[in-house]
């Protein structure tokens, strides 16, 4: 702004001066043209490792592009029109919401619950609170391969546990319902605890002096929980939800990882084949780039409007 | 200094458009004047000692060798740097299971027949050298190793189950697939808790890949819903799941591990290289249990082994072309299958002694190497492949069998599976 008055003020005047002297004009380029430089890394990198795959992925979808094919064919819109006729595409995208349910909802329920625990005067504080981020620092690969074989279909020990309550084995692998559990606790045992902590912060934050006054006025300490805690900790629980809504959407390690013999099919019928699976699958099986494209770009859009309307939601329900 | 700087930066910017490969990419003349190779390989192809010994005959060759790991990611990395137009090896490894893949893209590899040394005829077995020639004729690649199919069982549960369990005995029971799933009725209701095979999948590819027309006709149309022959091993395949045959075990999955180790199958299709994972599964206190004989129903099959092509991306491809005649040149084979156990498919390496001679003491000191170059010879012919045929067998076929084993009905299965052959052929 100041740069665009002076040079006003100057006016014609100075044009018809003499030049400016050499280093004068060299700090005037350096005022100009230094602050674009000092914010040029973010745009250049957001450029080129954001905003340039975001379109150009919207480009290929608009092709029959299959990797290695001579020339990929201009089909306007007609990978959207096959994707949303594609009964599993929808089917994926059930699996996906219903994964995303099955982790996110008890997560964030359990992990209140544990940051409320941990809130309390506890002994040896730190070591518990170290505690619950363990599974989190664990490497995701090797946990998916544990609760593969935790949760195998004919010799996994979950089924060995559900028997001594007489319960019969349930197939992980050929159940619906029973994979998504499956794939659900893995995602609830790597995250709960990290999003513990996240809310255990915003709860040390909440001022004491409120819950003194409560105290004065004789309220429980569940009262004080649901009248004081859980409100004032609504910001962040926006942001808990918000990331693990797009976390949970873009699920993909877990149930790739599940599949024992390593397919990208998410089970003999896709029973747990989720989006990214489908797009995962699409890509780099099918070898079709065009309809991994539209795949892509339709999730995107997804999980925008979940997050947005998660966060309307949360934010509505802070009022 | 400076103008160094500026085409590297360029260099970067135009390789990330992948146009051009810059430097170090691709062949080039090295600074010291030798022509550098660049060869792709996956697993073990066997052939470090090989590289050194060619380079010592030709010094004006340096040749560097790129290894992954599993041939997946290889396979992976070679379509994309061919759709991508750059960035591929002088030699890249192709592994059999992608082949219907590599011949809907023959165009982008060089016809070996054109630019390639003279090679003798009948280097290799016949049926190895048609399934890489393209209907228009051209070679895309020199063979390398194949996995000849024979079966491998169980002495101790043969036995106990009443069957024959020597290795010449058993071959009556492996004659046909009919006489398979016939001694298999008998071996179930027989030995309660243990299956016949390990999963309907195992089974079914290796019969299909016998029909003499397969997913496609030689016209690339997709024939899945007319071709009986397909229904009719499929029809096979699920009745034996259906009487309890299967013991349902995805293949290459921890359970399988485990089923190997708990003996809860007593046959097992066996490529030459399938030895190998037994041993290692079923742990040395199965050892003496299992053998393995030179028969398989309805004759040979195959499964694996590799090729070596030459993409036009090369810029050394005559050079390059000559080392791959040379590493799968029958003297080359029988090292690297010394080396790392490759079966060759070289006929001359399948009389070699070394090979005729190597035993194997897990499976009773069993001839491996013979046993297996007999069934490399029972192959009559490769079976066409369409251009979606792995990812028909891969990601349709094979999990439709596993639903049936998850309780679908044979009927319904096949009714998906057709329609996902179907889709992904489109």
């Amino acid at each position: 702004m100041t740069a665009t008055l002076s040079k006003v003020d100057r006016g014609p005047a100075q044009e018809a001066g003499p030049r400016p002297p050499r280093r004068y004009r060299l700090s005037n380029l350096d005022a100009k043209v230094s602050p674009y430089l000092f914010v040029a890394p973010f745009f250049v990198l957001f450029g080129a490792i954001g905003l340039f795959p975001l379109l150009y992925t919207a480009y290929v979808s608009l092709f029959d592009w299959e990797v290695g094919a001579d020339e990929p064919l201009f089909i306007g819109l007609e990978n959207y029109r096959t994707l949303f006729e594609d009964d599993q595409f929808w089917n994926a995208l059930f699996n996906t919401f219903s994964i995303f349910l099955l982790s996110s909802v008890p997560q964030i329920i359990v992990a209140v619950v544990i940051a409320a625990l941990l809130n309390a005067n506890l002994r040896a504080r730190t070591g518990w609170r170290m505690g619950v981020l363990l599974p989190y620092v664990a490497s995701l690969v090797a946990l998916t391969i544990i609760f593969g074989s935790l949760f195998g279909p004919q010799y996994g020990l979950v089924n060995d546990v559900l028997g001594l309550f007489g319960i019969s084995p349930i197939d992980w692998q050929a159940s619906t319902f029973g994979s998504h559990v499956a794939i659900a606790s893995m995602v609830n045992w790597r995250w709960t605890g990290y999003n513990a902590l996240i809310i255990l912060a915003a709860m040390q934050a909440i001022p004491r002096d409120v819950y003194e006054a409560a105290l004065v006025d004789g309220a429980s300490a569940l009262r004080r929980f649901f009248s004081i805690t859980l409100p004032m900790l609504k910001p962040t629980l926006i942001f808990v939800i918000v990331t693990s809504t797009i976390g949970g959407l873009q699920i993909f390690t877990e149930p790739k990882l599940f599949e024992p013999a390593g397919g990208s099919g998410g089970g003999s019928e896709h029973q747990y084949q989720t989006v990214v699976l489908y797009l995962y699958q699409s890509a780099f099986q099918g070898l079709d780039l065009g309809y991994a494209s539209a795949i892509a770009w339709v999730l995107f859009l997804v999980v925008i409007g979940v997050a947005v309307l998660n966060f309307f939601l949360t934010r509505r329900a802070v009022r | 200094m400076r103008h160094r700087w500026v085409s590297v930066l360029i260099c970067a910017a135009v390789s990330a458009a992948a146009t051009t490969a810059c430097g170090s990419g691709g062949a080039s003349q090295s600074a010291d004047g030798k022509t550098e190779l660049t060869i792709a390989t996956f697993n073990e192809f066997g052939y470090e000692e090989l590289f050194k010994e060619y380079e010592a005959a030709h010094p004006d060759v340096k040749i560097t060798q790129r290894k992954t790991g599993q041939g997946q990611p290889h396979h992976q990395n070679l379509f994309t740097k061919l759709g991508a137009g750059s960035g591929l090896a002088d030699i890249e490894g192709v592994e059999e299971g992608y082949l219907s893949q590599v011949m809907s893209k023959s165009g982008q590899f060089n016809d070996l027949k054109e630019i390639g040394p003279k090679i003798e005829d009948n280097r290799w077995l016949q049926w190895k050298t048609d399934a890489i020639t393209s209907k228009d004729g051209k070679l895309i690649g020199y063979g390398t190793d194949i996995g000849p199919l024979a079966m491998c069982y169980r002495k101790d549960l043969f036995a106990q189950a009443g069957l024959p369990s020597d290795p010449e005995g058993v071959k009556a029971l492996f004659a046909t697939w009919d006489s398979y799933f016939a001694a298999g009725d008998q071996f179930i209701a027989k030995v309660p808790g243990v299956a016949w095979f390990d999963s309907a999948a195992q089974v079914y590819n290796a019969m299909h890949n016998q029909l003499e027309t397969g997913y496609y006709d030689k016209s690339d149309k997709l024939v899945v819903d007319t071709n009986a022959d397909i229904k009719k091993d499929w029809t096979a395949v699920t009745a034996a799941v259906a009487k309890g045959q299967s013991a349902r075990l995805a293949a290459f999955s921890p359970e399988w591990n485990t089923g190997f180790k708990l003996g809860k199958f007593a046959t097992k299709t066996c490529p030459s290289w399938m030895l190998g994972v037994v041993e290692t599964q079923a742990g040395p206190e199965n050892k003496g249990k299992w053998a393995v004989t030179d028969a398989f129903p309805n004759g040979g099959g195959n499964w694996g082994g590799s090729y070596l092509t030459v993409p036009k991306q090369s810029k050394n491809a005559k050079k390059a072309a000559e080392l791959a005649a040379w590493l799968t040149a029958p003297e080359q084979q029988v090292k690297a299958f010394k080396a790392k156990g490759t079966f060759p498919s070289q006929l001359k390496a399948l009389d070699a002694p070394e090979l005729l001679e190597q035993t194997n003491a897990y499976f009773g000191d069993v001839k491996a190497g013979a046993l297996f170059a007999t069934q490399a010879k029972k192959i009559k012919a490769a079976q066409y492949k369409g251009p979606a045929d792995g990812q028909i067998q891969e990601t349709v076929f094979s999990p439709a069998l596993q639903s049936v084993e998850q309780g679908k009905s044979s009927e319904e299965a096949w009714k998906a599976a057709v329609e996902g052959a179907q889709k992904a052929a489109k």
